[in-house]
């Protein structure tokens, strides 16, 4: 199940592959290379269509390729809830919103100059600040040996040994946010 | 290379198994609802009318096919398509049987063992709303658009419930793999008898997110004409309506993997049975739990009215979720006080 590249294109690809699989794995290599692409083209489709149930739906579609990297890594338990808490959670109220609201093509009116401009300048600065991470990133291979850093059992131990006090206070604060969301919902306090 | 072509036939078997007990799952409902309100049922097609589901899939083939004016056609075909995709891919991890040995080798009658077993059945769940909300909403019917809204804001209620009530049973047995789950069962007893509340939950739960009744309110014909499939027709309703069997009958396979003992049954290693005898007792047992469990489903539906949309809410999140809250306390002091903490 190889696949040659041509010469320049293999460069780049032992370049920028995190995985470094195309030694001895070629199959994660093409399932590597196939969410990757699904991952950029929904994204790019999300901005780029009009109907705003067609942006949520690709953004789904970028969500289980994302998953489908974590499961690449080894990281399980990740990718399990990423499906679960995004895909399965958040979008589906996303979709809700949009589907109750019914926001159509039609409703997107023409944008002021101010907007435009203030779009030009934080495009403008989101690409300033991803060259120099992409120029400051390390990007040497992880190691893809059967690591077992991202299953259910060295995660929970982790957590619960190394990082309680963290762990235990973002649980905190997810839990004051859930009820002021309660309170914000209801109609008035007294009832 | 044998253990994949063991893998292969085993997805079939399961795929073609899980259609047909589908399929004969409405001709039993049919039955049952006909001896309970006192009428005969299905009769005309074979003996005792067992040829109907052929002679339904024939109708909803041959039936012409309608997609309303204004609506989205790919997402309108693509909705029913998700819906199955969904009930289907659930049975990848339930451990359908005990090893078999074939030429030397032994496999197991399952066809993924993952580590994260159950978090991939709750991504499954958590997913299977969206057949019915892109269904919904492509129909351009506000009706549809309303069923499919109901759906969404009631499976999201009940899964939290669900996968509430599942951490209780995931602290006792500490583990995510259904197959171990089920070994566990097998050297001790049937898990409902330490986690009967956490079985009751997860039943309730189990009618929710199939939609079925008292829960079937996302396709309530006297308030939405049908609902999310007011719109469908043809072999495309056939599938919507198929994959409600077909998760009835997942989620009874579920229920009966988790709390039921799975495949095990008592006495089971005293009948000096050989392995390859054994595992095929096991799933002969395993499928009549299942199937007892379908009759409870079918039970419940044809005796139990509907609930109303505020009770369903109450229901869910000032009854179920609290309790299940209150599970998992009590199942964390008592193994505390037992020991099993360490």
């Amino acid at each position: 199940m190889r696949v040659d590249f041509p010469p320049f294109l293999s460069t780049l690809i032992n370049h920028i592959n995190p995985y470094q699989l195309q030694q001895n794995m070629p199959i994660s290599e093409i399932l590597f290379w196939a969410l990757s692409a699904i991952a950029v083209l929904c994204a790019l489709m999300v901005v780029v269509v009009k109907n705003p149930v067609h942006s949520a739906l690709y953004l789904i579609l970028t969500f289980f390729a994302i998953a489908g990297h974590y499961f690449l890594l080894n990281a399980h338990f990740l990718a399990a809830v990423h499906i679960i808490v995004y895909a399965g959670a958040i979008m589906v109220l996303f979709l809700y919103i949009i589907m109750m609201v019914n926001l159509q093509e039609a409703q997107v009116d023409k944008k002021r100059n101010l907007f435009k401009l203030a779009s030009v300048v934080s495009a403008g600065l989101m690409m300033l600040v991803l060259t120099v991470a992409g120029q400051r990133a390390d990007l040497t291979a992880v190691t893809n040996s059967a690591t077992e850093i991202g299953t259910v059992e060295s995660l929970g131990t982790t957590l619960f040994n190394e990082f309680l006090l963290p762990f235990e206070i973002s649980a905190l604060l997810f839990l004051s946010a859930m009820v002021g969301a309660v309170l914000l919902s209801k109609k008035s306090l007294q009832s | 290379m044998t253990i994949l072509i063991f893998k292969i036939i085993l997805v079939l078997a399961v795929f073609g198994l899980t259609m047909l007990i589908a399929m004969y799952s409405t001709w039993a409902e049919r039955k049952l609802s006909a001896v309970m309100q006192d009428r005969v049922g299905p009769n005309r097609a074979g003996p005792m009318g067992l040829l109907q589901p052929l002679a339904d899939g024939i109708k909803m083939f041959t039936k012409e096919e309608l997609i309303p004016e204004g609506s989205n056609r790919f997402l309108f075909i693509i909705g029913p398509g998700i819906a199955m995709l969904t009930a289907l891919i659930t049975g990848a991890v339930i451990p359908w049987g005990g090893d078999v040995s074939i030429g030397g080798e032994s496999f197991a009658l399952q066809i993924t063992d993952i580590n994260i077993g159950v978090l991939y059945l709750f991504g499954v769940v958590s997913i299977g709303v969206y057949g019915i909300m892109i269904g919904g909403w492509a129909s351009n019917n506000k009706y549809s658009l309303l069923g499919a809204l109901r759906a969404s804001s009631q499976m999201i209620s009940y899964e939290i419930a669900m996968g509430l009530s599942m951490i209780s049973l995931i602290m006792m047995t500490g583990t995510l793999s259904l197959r171990e789950i089920v070994a566990q069962q097998d050297a001790g007893f049937a898990n409902v008898l330490y986690q009967p509340l956490a079985f009751l939950i997860f039943m309730i739960c189990a009618f929710a997110e199939t939609n079925r009744a008292p829960f079937d309110l996302p396709e309530c014909e006297t308030e939405l004409i049908g609902g999310y499939h007011t719109e469908y027709s043809s072999m495309k309703l056939g599938l919507f309506l198929f994959a409600e069997y077909i998760n009835m009958f997942i989620s009874s396979a579920i229920m009966v993997s988790f709390f039921w003992g799975g495949y095990n049954f008592p006495f089971q290693h005293e009948l000096g049975l050989s392995p390859n005898a054994l595992a095929t007792v096991q799933t002969v047992v395993f499928f009549l739990k299942v199937f007892g469990f379908i009759f409870l489903f079918m039970w419940v539906r044809w005796t139990i009215p509907r609930f109303r949309y505020d009770q369903l809410m109450n229901l869910g999140w000032k009854v179920l979720l609290p309790l299940s809250l209150l599970n998992i306390f009590v199942t964390g002091v008592v193994m505390y006080l037992t020991g099993k903490l360490n």
